[in-house]
């Protein structure tokens, strides 16, 4: 026990005892003791003077909380559908083998775990793992072994050779926000001549979208924020970049996160906030040491803090806050409940966050992407920005490809792109399809290729996955469908039970078992998602098996059994245990199969 | 206009019932609705149910299914009445979920035969005779087994929720139960 709480007090401290801090604590308490035990909790409840179910219940809702021992080494496979497209399965088991154990097992002298969990934002990297939350990508049967061997060796993971965690950032078209160098201050400078009722005409007259896929206007938001009654106002960076095959904001964090805090800054100018968070995913983890720097140069040399390049009132602050595995959390109001220490779960709008967000003040929430844009609008004016791209989408947005080309990574655009011109600057050979917008997306095919990427056209949050003409598109659905089952956050019927029911349907016809009747169910079941979920999540979780439905319908075909209905399972076999238990083999014990 | 145009009395429809892994209280419910029993035989006569002890069921209409799969019986039951009955309506928690039966399944059928039929001796006797239905190795809801058409919830559902169920499917309306009728507590 001396070991626990010399362990847990510091963290305590850190965070004054503030039950908001709640998930920051347990992150913190898990990187320190490899798991979260019930005594952990139970220190923990009492020192934050909180029951300990509230403990219990954030423990159990993050992914990446364990309250269980899965050893020293936590290994999670990324099980995005590019993973499985660059041999991760495979990979998967042989990593297993080394060790002997079950997926989600823990091995018997408590050392290593290997389990699978969504897309961790490295699609451009082959397939990927994340140990104790830190990625790495490229993975080969010849790093698993390396790995394997580190393990093996308890080798502390502070010392694993460097080049196992490089992440490079695969840029391969830059425009404006990735092309034109950034001078730190610039905007801030720029922002303040503009004085805060100026900046917001130009955010206003730049008419920028949100990049994070719903393309709100940025400028409504600000200006709600501004008007609504609060004596503190919060500015929230969204980096829980969760959508499967989006990777954009990993390289903006990397590579331009001084554009993405300074826009921090400026839209809380705008917007009269003083106080900032950037709500890293637990996929991510690398990048938090940097960034943390990043914000303690700032705030040294007065771009973050009080009176920022010396306006008076200009003041603001930024504090990480890291996510720990859930995909739900990248919603506006889940993300606030998460950023309060409690389980992401999507609040009842209204009222919007705009009055009543993080500790019930107005909150701006925005996008890692959408917040760097507005260095560009502080800099050049809004009316410069809007030229670029279409009238109802100005400005440029990243698209992060993977898959099947050449040259995966993030590419640059004006918006107005057509899916076709993308597809041949990324070297994209015969492709059948592209998941445009992550598995929540929308699957184009050939005769879409035309189609622009834009609001009013295909709308995105980034994600660009390319299909080769050896994929097969159910399996692609199926694999989405297995992601939402897992990242239902459960708070509503129609999503909890229909993610799951999509899941075994899908699965189901997988096996040769489904037939029309089942394909039925599933388009009665995605439509009845879409129309009765509490939040997008359930609303397009159905999506790809639709899609897939309407526009791979061959795929689902030469899997469906010709006849009217097949049973889950072989019943003949499901007698086989009573058989043996009764020493029975006449024709009674036996089940014929029908049709 | 007249929908019944030459008088005659409607053809009634031919209705089964029957109980696979349950507890036959879906079947009382259906009793409970006390004195509707006239107006139901007035629409519907009875082919294989508890209710006739007819032991083949024929051509029928609809068929009312309570309780899960869990032996070979069961599923001979259920084929039949799939392969007579035009619409198959499950009814209560076990035949739409394997309710309270189901609990079994986290267990393995052999341990639990093996348990059950150990005498005080240590000695194990599981009954072999092949008069037995043989056990499946988990409850199945019966929409696993056969194709379903319909689903009446509720453990049991009332007999105003089974009577407005039937009743709708009688009269060739699509079966909508009100908050009421669904609501459980």
């Amino acid at each position: 026990m001396a070991s626990l709480e010399s362990a847990l007090i510091p963290i305590l401290a850190k965070y004054r005892g503030d039950p908001t801090a709640l998930l920051q604590i347990l992150r913190e308490a898990q990187e320190a003791l490899d798991w979260i035990s019930p005594e952990t909790e139970i220190l923990v409840a009492s020192a934050l003077q909180i029951p300990l179910t509230q403990v219990k219940s954030v423990t159990q809702f993050y992914a990446h909380l364990y309250d269980h021992n899965r050893g020293k080494y936590r290994i999670l496979f990324s099980d995005n559908i590019t993973d499985r497209m660059a041999g991760s399965v495979a990979l998967f088991e042989r990593m297993q083998a080394h060790f002997g154990v079950e997926p989600g097992q823990t091995s018997a002298d408590g050392l290593v775990s290997i389990d699978l969990t969504p897309c961790t934002g490295l699609c451009d990297h082959g397939a990927a793992m994340l140990v104790n939350s830190i990625a790495i990508g490229r993975l080969d049967a010849e790093r698993i072994d390396e790995i394997a061997a580190l393990v093996k060796a308890r080798k502390p993971l502070a010392k694993w050779p460097a080049e196992l965690f490089a992440i490079d950032d695969n840029i391969h078209r830059e425009v404006t926000l990735t092309g034109i160098p950034y001078v730190p201050g610039s905007g801030l400078d720029a922002a303040i001549r503009l004085g805060r009722a100026g900046m917001f005409d130009e955010i206003k007259r730049a008419a920028l979208r949100g990049r994070g896929g719903a393309g709100f206007p940025t400028a409504t938001k600000i200006e709600g924020a501004r008007n609504a009654p609060g004596v503190q106002k919060y500015i929230v960076c969204n980096a829980d970049e969760g959508e499967p095959g989006t990777f954009k904001d990993r390289v903006l964090l990397t590579s331009f996160s001084t554009r993405v805090l300074e826009g921090m800054a400026i839209a809380a100018y705008a917007a009269g906030a003083a106080k900032g968070f950037i709500y890293l995913r637990s996929e991510y983890q690398y990048l938090r040491a940097k960034l943390q720097r990043e914000i303690e140069e700032m705030r040294a040399s007065g771009r973050l803090g009080v009176s920022i390049r010396g306006a008076p009132g200009f003041d603001f602050d930024v504090e990480i806050h890291m996510g720990a595995g859930a995909y739900i959390c990248g919603e506006g109001t889940a993300q606030i409940e998460s950023l309060e220490g409690k389980p992401g779960r999507p609040r009842v709008k209204p009222p919007s966050m705009v009055i009543r967000g993080y500790k019930g003040m107005p909150t701006i929430v925005d996008n890692v992407e959408t917040l760097a844009h507005l260095t560009e609008i502080a800099l050049e004016g809004g009316a410069s920005f809007a030229r670029r791209g279409t009238r109802a989408s100005t400005g440029t947005k990243l698209l992060s490809v993977s898959g099947d080309c050449e040259r995966p990574g993030v590419y640059e655009y004006e918006f107005g792109v057509t899916i076709g011109r993308v597809l041949h600057d990324c070297g994209a050979v015969a492709p059948i399809a592209v998941q445009v917008g992550g598995a929540s997306g929308v699957l184009i095919t050939p005769d879409e290729f035309s189609r622009k990427i834009a609001f009013e056209d295909v709308s995105t949050a980034g994600a660009f996955m390319i299909f080769g003409p050896d994929r097969d598109i159910f399996e692609v659905a199926r694999n989405f469908a297995h992601f939402f089952a897992h990242e239902s956050c459960g708070f509503c019927t129609p999503c909890r039970v229909g993610t799951t029911v999509q899941k075994n349907l899908m699965d189901k016809i997988a096996e040769g078992r489904g037939s029309r009747y089942e394909v039925n169910d599933l388009m009665r079941l995605t439509d009845f998602m879409r129309r009765t979920s509490h939040c997008g999540l359930g609303e397009s979780a159905g999506n790809a098996v639709r899609d897939t439905w309407l526009k791979f319908r061959p795929a689902f075909e030469r899997r469906l059994v010709p006849h009217d209905f097949a049973p889950q399972v072989d019943l003949d076999a499901a007698l086989e245990p009573t058989r043996l238990a009764t020493h029975r083999d006449d024709a009674a014990a036996h089940i014929p199969a029908e049709g | 206009m007249n929908a019944n145009p030459n008088g005659k009395p409607p053809l009634k429809v031919r209705l089964a019932t029957t109980s696979l892994a349950g507890c036959f209280g879906c079947h009382m419910s259906l009793l409970d609705i006390d004195e509707r029993l006239f107006e139901l035989a007035g629409l519907a006569e009875f082919d294989r149910s508890p209710f006739t002890d007819i032991k083949q069921c024929g051509p029928c209409d609809i068929a009312l299914i309570e309780g899960g799969v869990c032996n070979s019986e069961n599923v001979h039951v259920l084929r039949e009445l799939r392969a007579n009955a035009k619409i198959l309506v499950a009814v209560g928690a076990c035949a739409i979920n394997g309710g309270v039966p189901a609990l079994r399944n986290r267990l393995k059928i052999g341990d639990i035969l093996d348990k059950v039929y150990r005498d005080d001796s240590g000695e194990v006797h599981i009954p072999d005779d092949p008069e037995l239905p043989a056990s499946l190795d988990k409850i199945y809801p019966i929409n696993e087994i056969v194709r379903i058409d319909y689903f009446l919830p509720g453990c049991p559902p009332s007999g105003d929720a089974i009577w407005k169920y039937l009743t709708d499917l009688i009269l060739g309306r699509v079966p909508r139960l009100d908050h009421q009728l669904l609501h459980y507590d």
